[in-house]
């Protein structure tokens, strides 16, 4: 994995600060959850560690100077699919990797059987439930073996059991050697896949923690209260 | 019997009897129109997409003239190519003049604008959509466009319908590089002007029906198309 250390990372739009010094520590293994209010900056954050945003001020050190040209895949909150097969979407990642048509073919109708779609691999992607098309979006990032995964809230508005799917298919990848930073509202879901948290708000990052340690024993006031429920973020209206 | 209605009765029995002229002229009018389109395709489709997902200096300004072009005046185009492929102009010494080359030229030239500013826009339009997945594979922008123009193949019909609507119809830029010369150059429309300047309406009726005919029958099959499509793709 890279050592990724993130220092004072600052990003402005419309006026408003998005993040305001954002510093952590990502190096390591295994899933970090990225907890905060809507606004937090926490989609701006991952979509920079994507290369989609150029930071204004600060820092990403990947160890190896410039960000690494591959090895980063992401999975939007709502991806889009071409009007195209399963087969053919998943397939799509792998050609800016110029792997050959038939190896991109074997390797997709692969991971197309990991995510439980094989059976439908001939069927338009357009036609997908919503728990289905993450899954596919999960197949298209999991076919380019990663090293790191960005997920921006992949279960967001997705029933029980497309979210039970989706929570196996991300620890099935981590077990890959996959480092995963992902985003969700869900705390069940975060105490469930994380091995660490980091707790973001207006920008900043107010804690990093163990999983454990940070649902038994928030440090900051602010994630104590985003845990509990309590929104002192709520907007007046 | 009204002169109207003798001349549609004398149309339809020109058509029933596969008079040679009417043949040789529908002819040549698909084979100059559907060159041009081709042509269109194969520039103005590409060309508007690189439109659609390139972000660089003077693109607004090129859109704008793209856009502009959309309208330009069919003799206005006919009188530039008449300029360039006549015996003193730069293209001259092609002898292409008043020739079926030169009316496919004229075509292409008043179909590629069209064809590229409706594809600009489709295309613009679905890198909205895709840019952040696309980008986020690693997909430069001539991949994207690559990708783009394969995904939106089936809204893109559209400007190809556009672009075969336009060539088809047209009749004052072929008139003046083709010269309109009857076995070589005569198309649907510039036979329709004639003839009617002449006074013979059942042939101008006939190549009139043939003419609103093409391009409701290619209207059908694209709008099959789209429906099938549609349903294949949700």
């Amino acid at each position: 994995m890279f050592p990724l250390t993130v220092r004072e990372l600052r990003w402005a739009a419309g006026g408003r600060q998005v993040l305001d010094g954002l510093s952590v520590d990502l190096g390591g293994e295994g899933i970090t959850i990225l907890l905060g209010p809507n606004g937090a900056g926490k989609s701006v954050f991952l979509r920079m560690l994507c290369g989609l945003l150029e930071a204004d001020g600060g820092s990403i050190d990947w160890g190896t100077g410039a960000r690494p040209a591959r090895g980063i895949a992401m999975v939007f909150q709502q991806p889009r699919m071409l009007r195209d097969s399963l087969l053919g979407n998943v397939e799509l990642a792998l050609r800016p990797l110029g792997v050959p048509a038939a190896e991109r073919r074997a390797r997709a109708q692969a991971v197309l059987e990991r995510v439980g779609l094989a059976g439908r691999a001939a069927d338009s992607a357009r036609g997908l439930s919503g728990g289905e098309r993450q899954r596919l979006a999960l197949a298209r990032a999991w076919i380019t073996r990663p090293r790191l995964l960005l997920l921006d809230e992949p279960t967001a508005s997705l029933d029980p059991g497309s979210v039970d799917a989706i929570e196996r298919i991300v620890r099935e990848i981590r077990t890959e050697g996959t480092r995963i930073l992902m985003t969700t509202h869900n705390l069940g879901q975060a105490t469930r896949l994380a091995d660490d948290v980091v707790f973001i708000d207006a920008g900043r990052v107010c804690e990093h923690a163990p999983v454990q340690r940070f649902f038994a024993r928030p440090a900051s006031q602010a994630a104590r209260l985003y845990i509990q429920g309590e929104l002192p973020w709520r907007m007046a209206f | 019997m009204n002169g109207l209605g003798l001349a549609f009765s004398d149309a339809f029995a020109l058509l029933a009897g596969f008079d040679r002229r009417v043949a040789e002229i529908v002819l040549l009018s698909l084979q100059v129109s559907g060159l041009a389109v081709l042509f269109g395709t194969v520039l103005g489709l590409p060309l508007g997409a690189c439109l659609g997902v390139g972000r660089f200096p003077g693109r607004q300004a090129l859109v704008v003239l793209l856009n502009g072009c959309m309208g330009l005046p069919s003799v206005v185009v006919g009188v530039v190519v008449y300029l360039a492929l006549s015996r003193s102009g730069p293209l001259g010494k092609f002898g292409l003049l008043y020739s079926p080359a030169a009316m496919v030229i004229a075509q292409t030239l008043l179909v590629v604008p069209l064809m590229a500013a409706i594809a600009r826009q489709v295309v613009e339009d679905a890198w909205r959509d895709y840019e952040e997945e696309l980008t986020a594979m690693g997909f430069g922008w001539a991949d994207s466009v690559r990708v783009l123009l394969h995904d939106c193949r089936h809204s893109l019909l559209v400007a190809v319908l556009a672009g075969l609507g336009r060539a088809m119809s047209e009749v004052g830029a072929v008139m003046i590089v083709g010269g309109n010369i009857e076995h070589s150059t005569r198309t649907m429309t510039t036979a329709i002007a004639l003839e009617t300047s002449k006074g013979d309406l059942p042939l101008a009726v006939a190549l009139g029906l043939v003419l609103l005919a093409v391009i409701l029958l290619l209207n059908g099959i694209a709008h099959a198309l789209r429906q099938w499509a549609m349903r294949r793709y949700a």
